[in-house]
């Protein structure tokens, strides 16, 4: 029986079978779980808003809570919330709006040149989604999508900025794929409670905040700009830095929120 | 019925695949540092080593040799991508705290190690129950090991606090270096040292003994 199996017909039979057999298995469970996996995903990025806002009500739902926020569009160019007659022009339905999926297509999206791409991201989309908390006809809260290259991954996360539009509210990723335990810290919510209060701008208003080796002095006249580096993972928290240097900075939310605090002041 | 009792029941302890034949350290490590994640893992295990024993013995008359691993592997690495996909559809915040480990079952060497010890000499019956015990013998000493290192490390057990935390107004310090991997080693070390004083069948024998000391007047 054994000499038989061994025949190369044998051999290739079974390997073919075999193979047929798992990747139909594998497609399937793809597949069919792929509206409840999106459901998750959804669900989780509204909590991650949430979070970062510092909005998390345990007695409500998500969605409940989330209803209060508002999605709007950001004209990169410039920096202005994009009007709906601009959107209906450029065929955009804020509903459904992709920001991953635009910033791919050449149409939708510029690419970026190696220095001024300090975040790795390669290409940016036109458009791009913001989230306000709105008090009457005021911004109480603004959260930002966030995205770069850290040591094996881009990292998708949220900034919430106050009503000053330069302190943080909050800070934390989604989705991310960091070493755990080193760079995968970046998830430690002791560390994501360091982002607190912290400011963005300088007084010459350029983008000041990021990482540093070790623990902020607090002593530091400077350590409203400084958040503590995750130790073990100097690359992943170069690319913290990277992130927010590109979004808050003027090819990204800079001129937006630069925007608002003129017409704030 | 008392062979499938054994095949059961002495992976657990008599001959556990972490204690005994120190294989899947890896995960052992990683994964321990709360107790509800370990009970994810160790479910993810169980299963996947009881059903890729199961199928690989259903098949294993036509298996050619030539190619016994790779077909092995097919079968483990089709089982994880499911348990991932499920994991993903009903557990999604477990499955980010897994993120990658999940996908690790595939190295596991207790998968590997069944299918190819068992799975290819007996029966699909007896081999599913063999992947359940190896599973358990595993999944026991995970949450032995996540056990101490949740509540030492962070006061914790399923996440509800027992010991309060000084940094919660509690009396409890937090031993820091419990919720770091390197801790599992210890844990591990001292369950092995209990297992083997009680069952001392388990010690291996020396490699060498060292020689009593020399008597003075032949040193002289």
């Amino acid at each position: 029986m054994s000499s038989n199996n061994d025949s190369i017909k044998k051999t290739v039979t079974v390997a073919l079978s075999l193979c047929l057999v798992c990747s139909v298995v594998v497609a399937a469970a793809a597949v069919g779980l792929k509206p409840l996996q999106q459901t998750n995903k959804d669900l989780d990025r509204k909590q991650n808003i949430l979070a970062a806002a510092d909005m998390l009500d345990p007695s409500r739902s998500i969605d409940e809570v989330f209803q209060s926020i508002e999605t709007r569009l950001v004209n990169f160019d410039t920096g202005e919330f994009a009007t709906q007659a601009e959107l209906d022009e450029a065929g955009i339905d804020l509903a459904n709006y992709d920001q991953k999926a635009a910033s791919k297509d050449p149409a939708t999206s510029v690419a970026l040149s190696a220095e001024k791409d300090i975040a790795s991201i390669k290409r940016r989309a036109n458009y791009g989604i913001v989230y306000l908390v709105m008090n009457g006809d005021d911004i109480d809260r603004i959260i930002l999508p966030v995205h770069g290259y850290g040591l094996w991954s881009t990292m998708y996360g949220f900034m919430a900025l106050e009503s000053d539009f330069k302190t943080v509210i909050g800070f934390g990723f989604y989705d991310q794929a960091e070493t755990p335990g080193l760079g995968g810290e970046v998830d430690n919510p002791v560390w994501k409670g360091y982002w607190k209060g912290k400011e963005v701008y300088n007084p010459q208003g350029n983008v000041a905040l990021g990482l540093v080796k070790g623990a902020v002095d607090a002593k530091d006249p400077n350590a409203k700009y400084k958040v503590d580096g995750l130790s073990g993972a100097t690359l992943t928290s170069r690319g913290v830095t990277n992130l927010v240097h590109y979004w808050l900075g003027k090819e990204g939310f800079g001129p937006l929120l630069a925007n608002l605090r003129g017409e704030g002041a | 019925m008392s062979e499938v009792k054994n095949v059961l029941f002495s992976p657990i302890f008599s001959n556990n695949p972490i204690a005994l034949q120190i294989l899947g350290i890896c995960s052992a490590l990683a994964v321990t540092s709360s107790l509800s994640v370990s009970l994810v893992m160790a479910i993810a295990l169980t299963s996947v080593t009881a059903f890729s024993n199961l199928f690989i013995s259903l098949i294993r008359s036509q298996i050619p040799s030539s190619i016994r691993i790779i077909v092995q592997m097919i079968v483990i690495a089709s089982l994880v991508i499911v348990v991932d996909q499920i994991l993903k559809a009903f557990a999604y915040e477990i499955s980010k705290q897994l993120s990658v480990f999940v996908g690790l079952i595939i190295t596991n060497c207790i998968v590997m190690g069944r299918a190819e010890a068992y799975a290819m000499k007996n029966g699909p019956v007896m081999s599913f129950v063999d992947g359940i015990g190896n599973g358990l013998g595993y999944s026991i000493m995970l949450l032995i090991v996540a056990f101490f290192r949740e509540l030492l490390g962070a006061g914790k057990l399923f996440g509800v606090e027992v010991l309060t935390t000084v940094q919660n107004g509690g009396w409890y310090q937090p031993n820091g270096l419990m919720l770091l991997p390197p801790s599992a080693f210890f844990v591990i070390g001292l369950v092995i040292w209990a297992l083997r004083a009680w069952q001392t069948n388990q010690v291996e024998a020396a490699d060498y003994t060292i020689a009593t000391n020399s008597k003075m007047r032949e040193a002289m």
